[in-house]
């Protein structure tokens, strides 16, 4: 059973926030649930599938479901980190097509921020049951020093420079500007990226994404209830997914789970990316970017530091327009998990609602791209692929 | 002590009790599977490779090169991450020690240091050879 065509985006919510004093984890959930459900024209009683991932509290679907008071008939809680939401998408769309429900609802929320998180720096526990824990936890790996190997094997192997990694954060940066609510506003130049601290070889801070709080949501529906709804119809048009991860011991960190999700996802569209007008890439840093673009096939394995240089991720000048939002480098990064405001941006611009600064002339098919995990250990990858209606 | 750090204790399990067991002995040890003749790390009773329980542990030569590495400079003290490639074929996360920070490269031949930890058996870390 293909997805193409079966579903369409028709609510889209980001929350504003970026850090959540005063606002409780269900709170969000549930305040991102009712944007994008008031962006799409719906209500919560149009709801029958909902999806949600480890970033909700409890019982996870179950404890949401209970709160927003939805009434399922099908319910998805995969969780694979920061690309879960994309996958989500992708679950709906098949969900939809099996007949299973006609209205989706995705949610996303997190307040690593208010909670004094260290995201990327400190390691993390995920309990002695996990079979890695005792081979990997005694070495003290974090979310940057996993991801700074792999950006210093790809240096060795093609000769990456930390100048081409700093283009991404440059782009990213041109984009925030026109984000009211980016983090980082400010425009930065390639000697700004290189010239901050560095957190882990070679991964600079401003390599690094922003820890925020906040959220957002995606309403998918059946084609049938997009077109009786006011909103630009966005179709989904083709998905793919895959896991990578140490492989007994074969590591290799030159490229990610992308080298299978993005053919899968192209395949079911029908499309390549040479037709990708638009592309939301999961930038948990800059070398994931890198990477991602390599693997979906936008260059060749090896010539990413070449492809991203001298700003050819801008809109406007560049020839793949990225994160016009801004991204994670530079406008949110919501409960450490980066997958949903890739799409939400990828729908702004098949919709013509990107800020008119980096809005992309005639966007009808965009891509988005989600990492979650870690490209060091063991990580998901989930593409996405849209199209205007 | 390579490090003034406290490490992390590893947790033995019914299933890796052997690995700790010679670590304690100053021994590295990989897991190999004899029904597809291939070697993995971590170790585990079922070979990821081919599915077989056929697996038995063999010792290691504890030598091995740099696969990659990082300095993680925002820790206090900073350490090192890296993954090693041992001479049997297997790469596996670990630590390197004893050395200049500033010298160190991918390829660099290495050897095993048994680096003790809080309250737990010692663990592989790597020192230039």
């Amino acid at each position: 059973m293909s997805i193409r065509d079966q579903a369409c985006i028709v609510g889209v919510f980001e929350h504003p926030t970026r850090k959540a004093d005063g606002i409780s984890l269900a709170q969000l959930h549930a305040e991102v649930a009712r944007g994008a459900l008031a962006d799409a024209g719906l209500t919560k009683d149009d709801v029958d599938g909902y999806f949600c991932a480890g970033d909700a509290p409890g019982l996870g679907g179950l404890s949401m479901a209970d709160y927003m008071g939805l009434r399922l008939r099908h319910i998805d809680t995969t969780e694979t980190g920061g690309s879960s939401y994309v996958v989500h998408v992708a679950h709906a769309a098949e969900a939809i097509a099996a007949g299973r429900c006609d209205v989706a609802l995705v949610t996303l929320a997190g307040r690593p921020r208010a909670e004094g998180m260290a995201t990327g720096t400190a390691p993390r526990n995920y309990g002695a049951a996990a079979p890695d824990v005792a081979f990997e936890a005694p070495f003290a790996p974090t979310v940057v020093n996993q991801y700074a190997m792999a950006a210093m094997r790809h240096m060795h192997e093609f000769g990456t420079t930390s100048e081409q990694l700093a283009w991404i954060k440059v782009a990213a940066s041109h984009h925030a500007q026109h984000n009211p609510h980016a983090m980082l506003r400010e425009v930065v130049t390639v000697a700004d990226v290189v010239g901050s601290p560095m957190i882990s070889d070679p991964l600079h801070r401003l390599d690094c994404c922003v820890i925020s709080d906040g959220g957002g949501a995606v309403i998918v529906a059946r084609p049938e209830v997009a077109k009786r709804l006011k909103r630009p119809i966005v179709k989904v048009r083709g998905a793919g997914e895959a896991v990578k991860h140490q492989m007994g011991g074969q590591v290799d960190l030159t490229y990610t789970g992308a080298r299978w999700s993005g053919p899968a996802a192209f395949e079911t569209a029908k499309v390549t990316p040479a037709d990708i007008k638009y592309a939301s890439i999961y930038d948990s840093f800059t070398i994931t970017v890198l990477i991602t673009l390599e693997d979906l096939g936008f260059c060749k394995k090896g010539e990413g530091g070449r492809f991203v240089s001298d700003g050819n991720l801008i809109a406007g000048t560049g020839r793949l327009p990225f994160n016009t939002d801004g991204g994670g480098l530079c406008n949110n990064h919501p409960a450490n998990r980066g997958g949903m405001t890739k799409v939400i941006e990828a729908v702004r611009q098949l919709r013509g609602e990107a800020h008119p600064a980096v809005q992309v002339k005639n966007c009808d098919l965009a891509l988005a791209h989600g990492t979650g995990g870690s490209l060091g250990t063991r990580h998901a990858s989930a593409t996405l692929v849209m199209e205007r209606g | 002590m390579a490090d003034a750090r406290k490490i992390f204790a590893p947790t033995p399990t019914p299933e890796t009790q052997p690995f700790w067991d010679a670590a304690a002995k100053g021994q590295l040890r990989v897991k190999h599977c004899t029904a597809c003749g291939r070697a993995h790390h971590y170790p585990r009773p079922i070979c990821p490779f081919c599915g077989s329980d056929r697996t038995e542990w063999k010792d290691a030569t504890g030598r091995g090169v740099i696969y990659s590495f990082s300095v993680m400079r925002r820790a206090s003290p900073p350490y090192v991450i890296a993954y090693v490639t041992l001479d049997e074929g297997v790469t596996m996360m670990t630590g390197l020690v004893d050395c200049d920070f500033d010298a160190l490269r991918i390829g660099q031949p290495v050897r095993v240091v048994w680096t003790p930890t809080d309250g737990g058996p010692p663990v592989p870390m790597f020192t230039p050879r």
